[in-house]
């Protein structure tokens, strides 16, 4: 017992199982089977092969039925196990299946056909990963082309996103005007409209700008958020106003003021923001599929809906671009996730 | 030059008027403090000479130029904030550097004047931290600094001492003083705490709801404030008022009844009263001494306060309370009856308006 598990079992007043005890396991580790499970699962079955997706009962981990080629028949044979009358396990190669008897061969004495009854056998099954999955998609599709549009995309329109409404925020929190709350309040009301509401204006004034089937299409209309404004504005307005008096004294420009003081004073606040964006922009789906229609404008959300065709949905290279799509999201979430929880904190709390 | 003159000075909030009529000749190199309760409009007049606010009506004048519509940065003062508001993503250099970088002064003299200031408040080996990682002492220099290397026309200080330790705050006020001494620039201070503004300035400006009540040195306010709320407010602990009637009059004299029984014999050169009129009698507690004759008046001791070296004794006279400030240690305790004199100590009449009765 080392330290690890010392730390793992420490139990309320160090002896025997307390009920919290009890409770406090179940609730982690059913947290964790709710949480994790998923992505697990996600990953492991981009490795299956289109066999393995479809095999009922599922499993985690992706599985394949060996596969022997046996003399005297064209194509591999897969291999089970299988019980014997006479009682002994053999490892054979299955022919064909008629009803509920397999016609099975020895692959060492092809020569001679066995009747096994289905539920005396079970398959002979290996861990075997499809790394194709991945490397396919690479070779057939434009994935980098995919990857590209959905990385200019998100990095512009981020950085769009920060510099607007941190603006917006600015003027909202630290300037007295007419208006002032009504402003915030229309912005804040904004929230409450789907975009499958405002989506056909949207289209029209896109189309009749000429950013249809432009990325600029997709970038421009995402940039202006009413929860970045929100979240920006009750941030800035916990600076305190005598900063900003200071740098009046200091003969400082109101774009300096705002430059110099109030967003590096912000960047918790604004790396809350470009974590959300980051996530939105990647994960857009809709609007990216309504503007772009040329493929090698795709981003990759629209790009992975390729894979999903009227007659044949191609889950497994599905999957394995689920995978691939998820690795900017989870990485920018890893590297930034101090900031989140200090902003989300300095938002909240002084 | 830091002559600063204002005339008619209004401010309002809508229909919140926080400066009425605000007239004040501040000559170069004063020391100037502005006192008053809370809320008494001071920092609003502090802000109004920055330029911070703008004012709704009046002349704000600096060395003879009109500056109402004149920004707060080119009004060439510096001003040291309560919260000293220093950048906290800044070093204490970046702070002190960045009103120098926005007025385009050359890199040579921007260091060269930081260097100095830094030598003069002693923060040298402060220059690369934030202001975060200093002490709330060690920030308000930095707060003074950064006024100091814009070499103003005049600094605005808004209560300055009022986030520091008591200990901190007396020796700070005195580093103060000789900063002031030093750089004879003229220096507008707020306060609420008249200590503070009895030692530092040269003059007072004390306030009252937006209106400055008088202005003068802080010796000629103790001995001669100019109405009842002057008496009370300068000087600690707070002046006694007592409500008298004139009984008799004479050439020059009048005996007025304090107490309900006691007589006292006061000057009232100049003055016309006449029997009947209703009086506030002032005394200072430390002006009251402890006398065994039966003719001085006799008190209720409420509450004793034995300082060592100085005993306040809170006491009850018919109703009205009376602080006396006597030297020493005394065997006195709460419900004895004492004998308070208030023979030979100056005395401050206020009429019924609370204006000073002068005594010329």
């Amino acid at each position: 017992m080392g330290v690890a598990s010392r730390f793992i079992l420490r139990r309320k007043g160090g002896k025997g199982w307390h009920w919290t005890d009890i409770v406090t396991w179940l609730w982690l580790v059913g947290g964790l089977i709710i949480m994790f499970g998923p992505a697990v699962w996600l990953v492991f079955s981009s490795f299956k092969t289109p066999a393995g997706l479809a095999e009922f009962p599922p499993s985690i981990l992706p599985y394949v039925t060996q596969q022997a080629t046996v003399q005297g028949y064209d194509k591999p044979l897969q291999l089970f196990e299988a019980k014997l009358p006479d009682g002994s396990t053999r490892v054979l190669a299955e022919v064909r299946r008629i009803g509920i008897m397999s016609q099975m061969v020895d692959p060492k004495t092809p020569g001679e056909l066995i009747r096994v009854n289905i539920n005396d056998r079970t398959p002979v099954r290996t861990l075997s990963f499809a790394t194709e999955n991945y490397t396919q998609p690479f070779v057939h599709f434009d994935f980098l082309r995919y990857l590209w549009n959905s990385v200019f995309v998100t990095v512009t329109a981020t950085l769009i996103t920060l510099i607007v409404n941190s603006m917006a925020a600015f003027a909202l929190s630290k300037y007295e005007f007419k208006g002032r709350s009504v402003a915030m309040l229309i912005i804040l009301a904004t929230l409450m409209v789907p975009l499958s509401v405002i989506m056909v204006p949207l289209y029209s004034i896109i189309s009749s700008l000429g950013l249809f089937n432009n990325l600029w299409g997709v970038i421009l209309p995402t940039v202006a958020t009413p929860t970045g404004v929100f979240i920006l504005r009750q941030y800035m307005l916990t600076i305190p106003d005598e900063l900003i008096d200071a740098a009046r004294m200091d003969k400082a420009s109101e774009w300096q003021i705002y430059w110099r003081i109030v967003l590096p004073l912000t960047a918790p606040a604004l790396a809350v923001l470009a974590i959300f964006s980051v996530v939105w922009r990647w994960n857009d789906f809709l609007w990216p599929l309504i503007v772009l229609s040329r493929r090698e404008l795709y981003t990759l959300q629209v790009g992975l809906s390729i894979y999903s065709g009227e007659l044949n949905v191609q889950w497994h290279f599905i999957l394995a671009m689920t995978v691939v799509t998820m690795i900017p999201v989870v990485l920018v979430f890893i590297f930034l996730q101090r900031f989140i929880t200090t902003g989300i904190a300095g938002t909240g709390l002084k | 030059m830091g002559e600063i003159k204002l005339t008619d000075i209004k401010k309002s909030f809508g229909s919140v008027h926080v400066l009425k009529d605000i007239d004040l000749h501040i000559k170069d190199g004063e020391f100037i403090v502005f006192v008053g309760p809370s809320g008494c409009g001071k920092s609003t007049l502090l802000r109004t000479i920055a330029g911070l606010e703008k004012v709704t009506g009046g002349e704000i004048e600096i060395d003879g130029k009109r500056v109402n519509e004149v920004t707060a940065a080119d009004r060439g003062l510096a001003m040291v904030f309560q919260s000293y508001a220093l950048y906290p993503h800044m070093s204490v250099r970046q702070n002190l550097a960045f009103g120098l970088e926005n007025s385009n002064m050359p890199k040579a003299e921007v260091a060269e004047r930081i260097t100095e200031a830094a030598r003069m408040l002693e923060i040298e080996p402060y220059l690369e931290r934030r202001p975060g990682q200093l002490s709330g002492g060690q920030r308000q220099r930095v707060a003074i600094g950064r006024a100091i290397v814009r070499r103003p026309t005049a600094f605005l200080l808004d209560e300055p001492l009022s986030n520091l330790d008591a200990e901190l705050r007396v020796s700070t006020r005195a580093e103060l003083a000789a900063l002031h001494a030093r750089i004879g620039s003229t220096m507008i201070y707020v306060t609420h705490d008249q200590v503070e503004a009895m030692t530092l300035a040269h003059r007072i400006v004390v306030m009252r709801a937006g209106k400055i009540e008088q202005v003068g040195t802080p010796l000629e306010l103790y001995n001669t404030p100019a109405n009842r709320f002057v008496a009370g407010f300068i000087g600690a602990p707070h002046m006694n008022f007592l409500s008298a009637e004139v009984v008799e009059q004479e050439a020059g004299k009048a005996t007025l009844l304090i107490g309900g029984s006691h007589r006292l014999l006061v000057p009232i050169a100049g003055h016309e009263l006449s029997v009947g009129d209703k009086l506030t009698v002032g005394i200072r507690p430390q002006h009251i001494t402890l006398a065994n004759d039966p003719g001085s008046l006799t008190v209720k001791v409420r509450l004793v306060e034995a300082l060592g070296s100085e005993t306040v004794i809170h006491a009850d006279l018919n109703g009205e309370k009376l602080l006396a400030v006597v030297p020493g240690q005394r065997q006195i305790s709460p419900g004895d009856d004492a004998h308070f004199s208030v023979a030979g100590a100056p005395l401050h009449l206020f009429d019924g308006n609370g204006l000073r009765i002068k005594d010329k």
